[in-house]
């Protein structure tokens, strides 16, 4: 087990198993999307008050909670870049922020066009709203200040500490329609007891959740596996992988030492 | 459901069918803008290194 993530950390055996499973998981993600999708905007009933309205919930609350989750994952693998110096750690920062940023963006958006028809305005300057915009601006904040820095060591320094000061958002998004009064509704799936939701609609909400992370997955790791080959463009292994140096038979041995 | 009733959604086809379409714009763009980004760095990599290999 922990030889298996030690292998993980290590640039070129990443890039081989990453490869690997991409297809797999873009196939599985394809595959949840259509059923989710189906079940969602075909199978699922009219909601008693909302008519057809809700169904934008399959792909607002989905994106929203990924919103969440991305930005807690990118701080985590921020800090453990900071603390273990792990340059697979930087990495996956990075690259997630981008499909951070537009989860975000689709849950404001998506949030908005549901609004409209149902609390009959587009935006209002309540809680939960307003803290899931400073959650976008704190994502294109962290992508701008990558972008500005050059080396890419200050860089994921720099990053990793915006992500873990500006994580105290998270708890605040998430109580903000209990802590405030708010047009948003409360939670309805993670509560302690059943969830208040009819499961022909808690179903397909599921596997869209469930797709979307894999999504992020899926393109997570397309996108670290092109940044690590960038970075590693001097390697040894890279100029192996693109063809240029024939492998020498002392390079498997020393990737195990 | 009819086909009809699908399109329609009970009155609410442009929010439901503007939301879907956003999220599938996103999630696409996302997607080509990394094979895109793939593509310019094998090109960029491949380039650095036919120059080494010139060089040398």
């Amino acid at each position: 087990m922990w030889s298996f993530f030690h292998k993980l950390a290590s640039p070129k055996h990443f890039y081989r198993i990453a490869g690997a499973w991409i297809p797999w998981l873009g196939g599985i993600t394809l595959l949840l999307m259509v059923v989710g999708l189906y079940l969602g905007l075909w199978v699922a009933p009219p909601d008693y008050q909302q008519g057809d309205s809700y169904r934008i919930m399959f792909v607002h609350v989905p994106a929203a909670w990924m919103s969440l989750f991305i930005y807690v994952f990118m701080a985590v693998c921020g800090g453990i870049g900071l603390i273990w110096n792990m340059k697979m750690a930087d990495i996956m920062a990075m690259t997630s922020a981008p499909i951070g940023a537009s989860f975000t963006f689709l849950a404001l958006v998506t949030g908005s066009i549901w609004g409209k028809p149902m609390w009959g305005t587009w935006w209002v300057w309540d809680a939960r709203l307003t803290s899931e915009l400073i959650l976008l601006f704190l994502y294109l904040g962290y992508i701008a200040l990558q972008n500005a820095i050059e080396d890419p060591r200050t860089a994921a320094r720099a990053g990793a500490i915006l992500a873990i000061v500006g994580s105290v958002n998270i708890p605040i998004i998430h109580y903000s329609v209990e802590w405030w009064n708010t047009l948003h509704q409360g939670p309805t799936v993670t509560r302690m007891d059943k969830p208040a939701i009819h499961s022909s609609m808690l179903w397909p909400l599921l596997l869209m959740a469930l797709a979307f992370q894999l999504y992020f997955f899926t393109l997570l790791l397309m996108r670290a596996r092109v940044e690590l080959l960038y970075r590693e463009r001097r390697s040894r292994w890279v100029r192996e992988l693109m063809g240029n140096l024939q492998p020498s038979p002392l390079s498997n041995n020393r990737e195990v030492i | 459901m009819t086909w009809n009733e699908f399109i329609h959604m009970g009155g609410y086809g442009a929010y439901v069918w503007s939301a879907y379409g956003l999220t599938a714009i996103v999630l696409t763009w996302n997607w080509v803008s990394t094979l895109l980004r793939k593509r310019e760095v094998f090109k960029a990599l491949q380039r650095s290194l036919k120059q080494q290999e010139n060089l040398s």
